[in-house]
């Protein structure tokens, strides 16, 4: 450790910046303009792994943020490596995920000449990030990279990158001199996230909530961010209110829970989506009123007034206009809701909602989430695959998924009983997250199970991450639901777009999955009977040492229900085929 | 930038924002950014350090609706380096823009151009064979005025400043309404 006023370089000084703020992994690649980091590297006691693309490294440092809610650091070059990770910066934005990307950048006289691997990337960046750095000086190093942190983790969480240019880390270079420091404190007078909600604004929600006779609880991910989970199970069982989770906050309240309705959404199950639809009060909780939630918004829930709790001001009223706007923390504005509802009389204060409750247990009678066994012969159904690995991993497996149908089967069939156990694009909706984010999870929670549920397409997109996840011994495991095809795309192909089915076919059988996944160092294993589904799943579960990929063979005419097409009234919900006619 | 002339006449509702900004590099572009990913138009914008060189002051004019600037303000004030947004309501503020113009003032008009100048309180900048530039700060509706009583003669070149801004001075009552002896 250099000491305080100890003359060092800017290189030594960005390392230790990361140690005291508790960084235990760095995700990334090396390149001439972050070269000098690099060297500091192999002294320091924070373990680097060494992607093989850098859009990998940012994913990895989403995944290890979901997983553990500290942020996630990538490091990468200038130039290339800098453009390469904007994707995961635009993820991390839209589902609010701590992250700090240190980018290299070329020497500060090279700036604005269009050095090589030169590129403006706090201009590229800017409206993807929640801050953006370009340090100027070796000396605002440290208090940089507090800052950096501070701004990642504190308010509404979000990604934050710095660029350091070359000269100013490079020991060899005069620019690089300074003297160690760790400032105290930040001095940001632009930015005092609201924390504490305000008392008149949850005493009114408290009124309402005990007034209403058809409320839902609408969790959102701002849930898990504010580590709100137990406060949500309080307020929920207090109040007998049951809760929907959207795909950010599954597991953010258990599904084996008699208040949990699941996913709503336009592949949400029919009991969350409708119950929202009918229901006298919505209780959102670091929730934002996304379009995938609220299908054509004039039609969203019509009859509901909105509580709105949210730590970002710019929510409340963005899409919906809240009766109760209460901007704050959720676990603070939680904890504070269930003492003004206590206070009212709590459990006692509740109006008789067993006419609400019953229509929803009606509806979940009704249209339960199914599908048809598969026929001999024909293709493995994904969601059996899915119900037969959640069924024989650990309760508290934690589940990274791509985007497209493969995501939506497993947010709807896994059982998430536990928070931050359930990793995914939500907002951006990036294919190719799931790889690089399991490994991600998994070098943060390596005491957990890691199981990557990804789609054929997804999969071709970053796989080659693999090979990172076999050279450090981060055993992931990876299930393909192969069905050939660009899933989702098809999906709507075949619905909207009469069976056309342009560019969507991808082969089963290139690449050649089993032998991919062993060239890069990991088990490979097919499956295309469903009694070969649980051997294999239980083979994968007993190897440690390396990471494995089972391909699935599963069937291309499969398709997610329930479904509310885009753009339309969550009204028009559309079934399962075989449960006949949804809506009412 | 303005359209039409009219820069205080907008034919859209227009709101005047004062933002306090950090006076660090790349603010600016942060800010005015902001405006462009939402799809609004600014309609004037300045810019300059205030009486502490840690902070700028952004005077924003944007012809929006109310709600949707309500989503603009609360975004801006996202932004790491915003201190502090004040929206103007015109009866409540003092707006000032500054206008240098060239204008075609031949020996047989100059006298009239001058005098025009002199009604506005403005100042003859620079004086040619054929043309005067001259300059004239006021408040955005006179400066409009101006500009079009200038527009006959000729105008060569011309440029206005957008226009800035400040709150009125709280004052009792009994002073209200009473406009400071300039």
């Amino acid at each position: 450790m250099i000491a305080e006023g100890q003359p060092t370089n800017g290189g030594r000084a960005l390392i230790q910046s990361l140690e005291m703020e508790g960084v235990e992994a760095i995700f990334g690649l090396p390149g001439g303009a972050i070269l000098p980091v690099y060297d500091p590297i192999i002294d320091s006691p924070i373990r680097h792994i060494l992607v093989r693309h850098e859009q990998g490294a940012g994913h990895m440092a989403e995944g290890y943020a979901h997983a553990t809610g500290r942020p996630g650091v990538a490091m990468v070059t200038s130039g290339p490596g800098a453009t390469n990770i904007v994707t995961p910066l635009a993820d991390a934005y839209m589902d609010s995920i701590p992250m700090v990307c240190i980018t290299g950048q070329v020497p500060l006289p090279a700036i604005g000449s269009d050095a090589f691997q030169e590129a403006d990337i706090t201009g590229i960046t800017q409206s993807v990030t929640k801050h953006n750095f370009l340090v100027t000086s070796a000396a605002d190093i440290p208090r940089t990279i507090r800052e950096a942190f501070h701004i990642a983790t504190t308010g509404r969480p979000g990604p934050v990158l710095v660029d350091i240019p070359k000269d100013i880390v490079d020991p060899n270079n005069p620019a690089s001199a300074m003297d160690w420091y760790w400032p105290d404190s930040v001095d940001l007078p632009g930015y005092k996230p609201n924390t504490r909600g305000h008392p008149k604004m949850i005493k009114q929600a408290a009124e309402l909530i005990c007034r209403s006779e058809r409320p839902v609880i609408y969790a959102g991910g701002g849930i898990l961010k504010a580590r709100a989970a137990e406060a949500l199970r309080e307020l929920a069982e207090l109040t007998g209110i049951p809760v929907v989770t959207t795909l950010m906050a599954r597991g953010a309240f258990p599904d084996d829970h008699e208040l949990c309705l699941g996913m709503p959404g336009m592949h949400g199950n029919y009991t969350a989506v409708t119950s929202m639809q009918e229901s006298d009060l919505l209780i959102a909780l670091g929730s934002r009123f996304d379009d995938r939630v609220t299908g054509k918004v004039p039609d969203f829930a019509p009859e509901a007034k909105i509580i709105h709790v949210d730590i970002d001001p710019a929510e409340l009223g963005k899409v919906r206009r809240p009766d109760v706007p209460i901007v704050g923390d959720c676990r603070l504005v939680i904890e504070e809701l269930v003492r003004a509802i206590g206070d009212l009389g709590g459990s006692d204060a509740q109006p008789d909602r067993s006419p609400w409750r019953s229509r929803i247990s009606g509806w979940q009678e009704k249209y339960p989430l199914t599908y048809e066994p598969s026929e001999p012969g024909d293709g493995l159904k994904p969601q059996f695959v899915l119900e037969t690995l959640r069924d024989h991993t650990p309760d508290d497996t934690i589940v990274a998924s791509g985007v497209g149908q493969h995501q939506m089967w497993a947010s709807q069939h896994w059982k998430f009983n536990h928070p931050y156990t359930w990793v995914n694009s939500g907002g951006l909706g990036t294919m190719g997250f799931s790889v690089p984010a399991a490994i991600g999870a998994k070098v943060g929670r390596p005491d957990r199970m890691v199981w990557a549920v990804d789609g054929d397409g997804c999969f071709q997109m970053t796989a080659q991450e693999l090979v990172t996840a076999a050279a450090e011994r981060i055993p992931v495991k990876v299930a393909i639901l192969n069905n050939a095809y660009l899933g989702m795309v098809r999906q709507w192909q075949e619905m909207f777009y009469e069976e056309r089915y342009s560019e969507v076919y991808l082969s089963p059988d290139l690449p050649d999955y089993k032998l991919w996944a062993e060239a890069m160092g990991c088990e490979g294993m097919r499956v295309e009977d469903p009694e070969d589904v649980l051997p294999a799943i239980e083979k994968a579960n007993e190897i440690d040492d390396r990471p494995v990929v089972i391909d699935f063979r599963t069937d291309h005419r499969e398709k997610v229900y329930p479904m509310v097409p885009a753009g339309q009234s969550n009204s028009n919900i559309v079934v399962d085929p075989s449960q006949g006619e949804g809506g009412h | 930038m303005p359209s039409s002339p009219h820069a205080s006449h907008p034919a859209a509702p227009h709101h005047t924002l004062s933002v306090l900004v950090e006076n660090k590099a790349g603010v600016l572009t942060r800010i005015a950014s902001l405006f462009a990913r939402r799809g609004f138009n600014i309609y004037s914008l300045a810019v300059a350090p205030t009486e502490d060189d840690k902070f700028s002051r952004i005077t924003i004019v944007v012809d929006v609706e109310s709600a949707p600037l309500e989503q603009i303000t609360k975004q801006l004030n996202k932004l790491i380096n915003v201190i502090k947004i004040t929206e103007l309501h015109p009866d409540h503020a003092v707006e000032r823009e500054l206008l240098i113009a060239t204008v075609r003032a031949a020996p047989e008009v100059r006298g009239q151009v001058i005098q025009l100048v002199d009604v506005f309180s403005g100042r003859i900048l620079d004086v040619g064979h054929e043309d005067l530039t001259v300059s004239v700060d006021d408040e955005p509706a006179r400066v409009d005025d101006f500009e079009e009583l200038l527009r006959p003669y000729g105008i060569v070149e011309l440029q206005r400043t957008g226009r800035v801004a400040l709150p009125k001075i709280e004052r009792p009552a009994r002073l209200r309404g009473v406009r400071r002896a300039s």
